[in-house]
């Protein structure tokens, strides 16, 4: 049983390989367990037509499938063919809010997150996730270019 | 040349060759429905006899007050609890990705908050005199009761489908909820309520929408056919409800709120500016109430007309809000009739109480300066206003006497607030036809071809035959939903009772944000 658990932000897409991969190194260095954390960017209140409302119920279920098949199942596999203890958590919110729920509810001691997507004009303006969790975090934070 | 005269000049060349035509087609469609729904409006407000008391109204106040004392008024006794609920305070994290208390309250109030509060009103002050403002207020505040017992009526007896879709509505829990309780007539009542609910959508959700968005739209622009607006109206909500694109809707369901806050604030800036007056002016609706000063009808004419237009703007008793809301996502149907019940509040004590003061103060109703009261334009029916002018012109005289650019943005929220209104009634006549006619995409059609034709006709009609059946229709849906509820209300009485146990136990908690 490793005695640390790293946390990495995992959005799926290709530029977050390195990071995940980086993840996985410094977990195998430290002897650590990783816990790969997918959010879906959701608020309570957004405004939603009526045939939004009745669909959401399946829409949710079908977007959880998905980025547990896509998303989740083969970075766990990855992370458990490097001989790693690895687990996987999926959630609903803000993507910074939540990772920082997730990192003091398990009391992680480091999360890894991809600078990949914030050179984006809106990410300029709102700020990004790995900006957001450099500001925010509990924990030592990693952002891998 | 400025933008309006180029408008009415491209208009008038546009159309020069057909001005008969088109003003033909206008009376023509006029008449037809003046003849044809005539006398179902008349039965609809008949009045009690020996009295001026339409039935009708009387029959929501009751069931408003009987729902209002059942429930111990819950309105007021549950108000915190209400405003907790859409917080998230109660809701489950783990539920997060799912329909929240807030989205589903926006989505309700997107489909109720519209043209009700700012032509409705102004109709009803029209008519009414100031007092018509204190019996809205009133029919406010008794009418949330209403909407908390169909609501959570709404949620407990909705119809989850394999695919995770849900609908729900009084078809629905009467059906049902006849069934649980060994009633009998339960699939009648909810065939004739869906019957009403189809009308109802293509006549307050629909006609009349249509024709105040011409309204403002000629004021603004300069006088054009309506059956213009119509075609261009209907040719958007086709390519929405028809064509699925969705995202003339999303922009729509996304705008709204703004603009509904917008107004409220535009409304609250011209109160401030005039602040020495708003004692006066509720002096006036409270005086109007009782007095009716000088309003033909007096207090019962007051009374009627707020009672009517309250109805009309918050549509509690009339089932539509069951529909909206019965997609919320929660264990416990009662937490969604909370909620439900700021609706009511929101649209009526505070939106349409904003509306009527702006009216009342700016003075645009003709004082007749010697007696103090009111001047009655006999042949109008109404109160005698600066330009002669009513509904949704009303409105925007007043506040365009603060802000004279007012009209140019209300014409754009009208138009906004009237179509938004038609995607929400579109979709609850949809469910009450696909309950008739069963789910599938070839009578859905039919319904939504039927719905965009509606709009042309709304739109060239005049404002006294559309308005009228709207009511009528709206009206014929509550006469069928409140029997319900009478009967219902027992399940629901249970519900609460269950609930507020395990409220105070604790067994229901707050959850940690």
């Amino acid at each position: 049983m490793s005695s640390e658990t790293f946390i990495v932000a995992y959005e799926g897409e290709e530029g977050d390989t390195p990071t995940l991969d980086y993840a996985i190194e410094r977990a195998r260095k430290d002897g650590a367990g990783l816990l790969v954390v997918h959010i879906l960017e959701w608020s309570p209140y957004s405004f939603l037509t009526p045939d939004e409302i009745e669909e959401r119920h399946g829409r949710r279920k079908q977007e959880m499938t998905r980025a547990r098949e896509i998303v989740l199942d083969p970075a766990v596999a990855k992370v458990k063919a490097a001989g790693l203890v690895g687990s996987a958590e999926l959630r609903y919110g803000n993507v910074v809010d939540k990772i920082v729920e997730i990192a003091s509810e398990t009391n992680a001691s480091m999360i890894f997150v991809g600078r990949a997507g914030s050179q984006s004009m809106a990410a300029r303006v709102f700020g990004s996730v790995p900006i957001g969790l450099a500001q925010v975090a509990p924990v030592p934070t990693v952002i891998v270019p | 040349m400025n933008f309006k005269t180029a408008f009415a000049a491209l208009l008038a060349t546009l159309f020069a060759p057909f001005p008969a035509l088109a003003q033909g087609i206008d009376e023509t469609i006029n008449t037809i429905f003046a003849d044809y729904t005539g006398w179902y409006v008349s039965f609809i407000f008949a009045p009690l006899p020996g009295t001026t008391f339409s039935w009708i109204a009387l029959w929501l106040v009751v069931g408003a007050l009987v729902f209002t004392v059942y429930f111990g008024f819950i309105q007021l006794k549950g108000f915190v609890h209400s405003i907790q609920l859409v917080k998230g305070d109660y809701s489950d994290p783990n539920d997060a990705g799912e329909v929240s208390h807030f989205q589903a309250l926006a989505t309700a109030l997107s489909g109720t908050v519209g043209l009700g509060n700012i032509a409705g009103v102004a109709v009803a002050v029209g008519i009414g005199g100031p007092g018509a403002t204190f019996w809205m207020i009133v029919a406010g505040l008794f009418g949330m009761a209403t909407k908390f017992t169909e609501c959570t009526l709404g949620v407990k007896y909705r119809n989850e489908y394999p695919d995770g879709r849900v609908s729900g509505g009084p078809m629905y829990y009467i059906t049902k909820g006849f069934k649980e309780r060994g009633l009998p007539g339960g699939k009648i009542l909810a065939v004739l309520f869906c019957i009403f609910t189809i009308l109802g959508a293509l006549g307050g959700g629909n006609m009349f929408q249509a024709n105040q968005a011409h309204a403002q739209l000629s004021g603004v622009i300069g006088d054009y056919p309506g059956w213009i607006t119509g075609i261009i109206l209907a040719a958007v909500t086709f390519a929405v409800i028809v064509g699925g694109i969705k995202s003339i809707a999303r922009v729509t369901e996304k705008v709204v709120p703004f603009m509904g806050i917008f107004y409220v604030g535009v409304s609250l800036i011209i109160l401030i500016m005039n602040y020495d007056m708003i004692t006066w002016a509720f002096g006036q609706i409270f005086m109007g109430a009782f007095t009716g000063l000088g309003v033909v009808g007096g207090f019962t004419g007051a009374l009627i007309q707020g009672f009517r237009r309250a109805a009309f703007s918050n549509e509690a008793g009339i089932g539509s809000a069951a529909i909206a809301h019965s997609a919320v996502r929660t264990k416990e149907p009662v937490t969604e009739g909370y909620v439900a019940l700021l609706e009511p509040f929101i649209d009526t004590v505070v939106i349409c109480t904003m509306t009527a003061l702006v009216i009342v103060i700016t003075g645009v109703l003709n004082v007749d300066p010697e007696t103090g009261l009111y001047i009655w334009n006999a042949e109008a029916g109404r109160i005698a206003t600066e330009g002669e002018v009513s509904g949704v012109a009303l409105t925007s005289a007043a506040y365009a006497k603060a802000f004279s650019w007012f009209p140019v943005l209300l014409a754009v929220a009208v138009v906004l607030f009237a179509f938004s209104t038609m995607i929400s009634w579109s979709y609850y006549g949809l469910k009450a036809w696909t309950y008739l006619f069963g789910e599938g995409s070839g009578t859905e059609v039919i319904f939504k071809v039927i719905f965009c034709l509606f709009i042309i006709i709304g739109s060239a009609a005049n404002l006294g035959p559309v308005i009228d059946f709207s009511d009528a229709m709206l009206f014929s849906m509550a006469i069928v939903n409140i029997i319900a509820l009478y009967l219902l209300m027992p399940i629901v009485k249970r519900e609460v009772n269950s609930y507020i146990s395990r409220l105070k136990s604790g067994e229901i908690k707050r959850f940690k944000h």
